[in-house]
């Protein structure tokens, strides 16, 4: 700190305190809704203090046939879908892009920068601006509702193949001029010494990943039409339309914060990788 | 770029660039330019024949009041959403820099939110303005404000701008609380002796040297705002009411998948995607002037 100012310090603290308050309320009000009963969510003012049915909403959630009057699975169903759904999309951006990169890094090849620059366009072509096509393609290899569907059109990275691109360039050429010493080969060179160099990028990618993955909306609601195979952050949509004719907000707050623990709790939990994926990735 | 060490060329590095030059092509490549010679096309209203039109699908958007208006619509979103999202970050990261104790702990407090996806922050706003239960008619119906967004466009489009600068806020937060700590200690106090009280030094000392912070995150914010923040509106406005909220990315997914209008969606896939293909290679160039600065 520069100056003392203790009158100050306090302000400071007050004023994160009330912005962390606020940044909080929407969630709090959503675990309040999930911890009332149906009835007691339909009366104006909602309460602002948590009930006693927290644990009796999340077993009927959890194992209920997911709220009539929508199209949605059971909530522990879909969320076994968005979890292969995030780790397919997290563990395939990051073994091909580690794959084309050491091909980039460490090889001399014809058409070498042709095929960077190709991986370079998929930066700019996000799914939101080539839906329909997408789609199309999709369907025509016949890989609607499937897991391969939902995650393989998003795999291809551009960022991740940037960032390890980034990691190999800074790795001593030593490295790789002892391995050849000792007589490693390439692929052997890669499992032995840029896996393990890597280690920490790999991990804060993936917590970044994740999330990204588990958090796809557009993509998993075209392409899955079955209720079996929708992912748990596309059935709020269902629910919040099913709420019109049956409002049990209880029920749809409980499967919002269902819908929001994993990345959160990844997030905070890991939270040097996170901030370390974040910035690294952005550069 | 290359290694001045490598491995000499053979069949090995073509099989490792395969897996993602073959995705790239099949998912990437082949449906964007599919999405160009599609705009080029109209099709007739049964989708019985195809007439390869030049650019009339783009004249048409060009002259299309719908089109202008969700243009216009979509800067409105994306300059409040940045603005909201940068300015309440910037505050408390200005605050969280000056704290000493209990930095670490609100900045796990307030990053949290990036985790959540945008489609569900929209349903957690969308229950807080919920015309009959949500908290906030309540406290507006006691101070005489009437709140219905399903029957306000301008309401409607408050909503969907507080929901998505909401989970943008933690992504800022943490760009700026970074680039706050990197500013050598020495110029703060430097200042701090000449005088400079907290606002004074915030003004003029540390707002200018983080700018180029301000810069990277406008454009990841505008990036945001256009793309990303279509869970949000498909959830609680649907585009309405009366086309309110309908913006860009949404448009071509509405006149794509529910209007059918496949040659119109495709020629607005073109205009996003020179849009993003811009705001990249400016993102590109900015950030290399920032390894500079």
């Amino acid at each position: 700190m520069v100056e003392k100012r203790p009158g100050f310090t306090l302000v400071a603290h007050l004023v994160l305190i009330l912005g962390v308050a606020l940044v909080a309320l929407p969630v709090w009000i959503t675990f309040v809704g999930a911890s009332h009963d149906a009835g007691r969510m339909l009366q104006a003012p909602i309460p602002m203090w948590p009930g006693d049915q927290f644990l009796e909403n999340l077993r009927q959630t959890f194992f209920g046939r997911g709220l009539e009057g929508s199209r949605t699975a059971p909530v522990w169903m879909m969320m076994f879908n968005s979890l292969v759904m995030a780790m397919m999309i997290a563990v395939g951006k990051i073994v091909i892009s580690l794959l084309s990169a050491f091909a980039i890094v460490y090889f001399k090849f014809p058409f070498r920068m042709g095929f960077f620059w190709m991986i370079f366009i998929t930066l700019m072509l996000p799914v939101e601006v080539r839906i329909l096509p997408t789609f199309e393609v999709v369907a025509d290899l016949r890989m609607l509702n499937s897991y391969w569907g939902l995650t393989v059109p998003l795999i291809a990275s551009a960022t991740a193949t940037f960032m390890f691109r980034q990691v190999f360039l800074t790795i001593p050429d030593e490295m790789l001029e002892s391995a050849r010493i000792d007589g490693a080969g390439p692929m052997r060179f890669f499992w032995d010494i840029l896996l393990p160099l890597s280690r920490t990028n790999i991990a804060a990618l993936f917590v970044i990943l994740f999330i990204y993955g588990w958090n796809q909306y557009l993509w998993p609601l075209l392409i899955t039409t079955d209720a079996n195979m929708m992912t748990i952050v596309v059935s709020i949509k269902q629910m919040l339309e099913a709420a019109e004719s049956t409002p049990r907000w209880n029920i749809i707050m409980m499967t919002a914060l269902l819908a929001m623990l994993p990345p959160i709790v990844v997030v905070i939990t890991m939270q040097k990788l996170f901030v370390k994926g974040l910035t690294e990735t952005d550069k | 770029m290359l290694k001045r060490v490598h491995f000499p060329a053979s069949l090995l590095p073509y099989l490792l660039v395969a897996p993602q030059v073959i995705i790239t092509l099949v998912f990437f490549i082949w449906p964007a330019s599919q999405a160009v010679y599609q705009s080029l096309l109209v099709q007739d209203a049964f989708g019985l024949s195809t007439e390869f039109v030049w650019f009339e699908n783009f004249v048409y958007l060009w002259d299309s009041q719908q089109y202008q208006d969700a243009f216009g619509r979509t800067i409105l979103f994306s300059a409040a959403v940045a603005f909201l999202s940068m300015s309440f970050a910037l505050i408390l990261a200005g605050f969280a820099d000056r704290v000493i104790r209990g930095s670490t702990l609100y900045r796990t407090l307030l990053i949290w939110p990036y985790a959540v996806a945008p489609v569900l922050a929209g349903a957690l706003w969308l229950f807080m303005f919920n015309p009959t239960l949500g908290i906030i008619p309540f406290i507006l119906e006691a101070i005489g404000r009437d709140w219905n967004h399903y029957l306000r466009g301008n309401q409607a489009m408050f909503l969907v701008i507080i929901a998505a600068a909401w989970k943008q806020v933690a992504y800022n937060f943490l760009f700026y609380l970074a680039a706050m700590q990197s500013i050598p200690r020495s110029i703060i106090e430097a200042a701090a002796i000449d005088g400079a009280g907290p606002l004074r030094r915030f003004v003029t000392v540390i707002f200018p040297l983080i700018s180029p912070t301000t810069f990277f995150l406008l454009v990841v914010n505008a990036v945001y705002a256009f793309f990303e923040t279509f869970g949000i509106i498909h959830a609680v406005t649907q585009g309405g009411p009366a086309n309110a909220t309908t913006t860009l990315v949404y448009k071509v997914y509405n006149d794509g998948f529910i209007g059918l209008d496949l040659g119109g969606s495709a020629a607005q896939s073109v205009i996003l995607m020179i849009l993003v293909i811009g705001m990249t290679v400016f993102q590109f160039r900015f950030i290399e002037k920032r390894v500079q600065y």
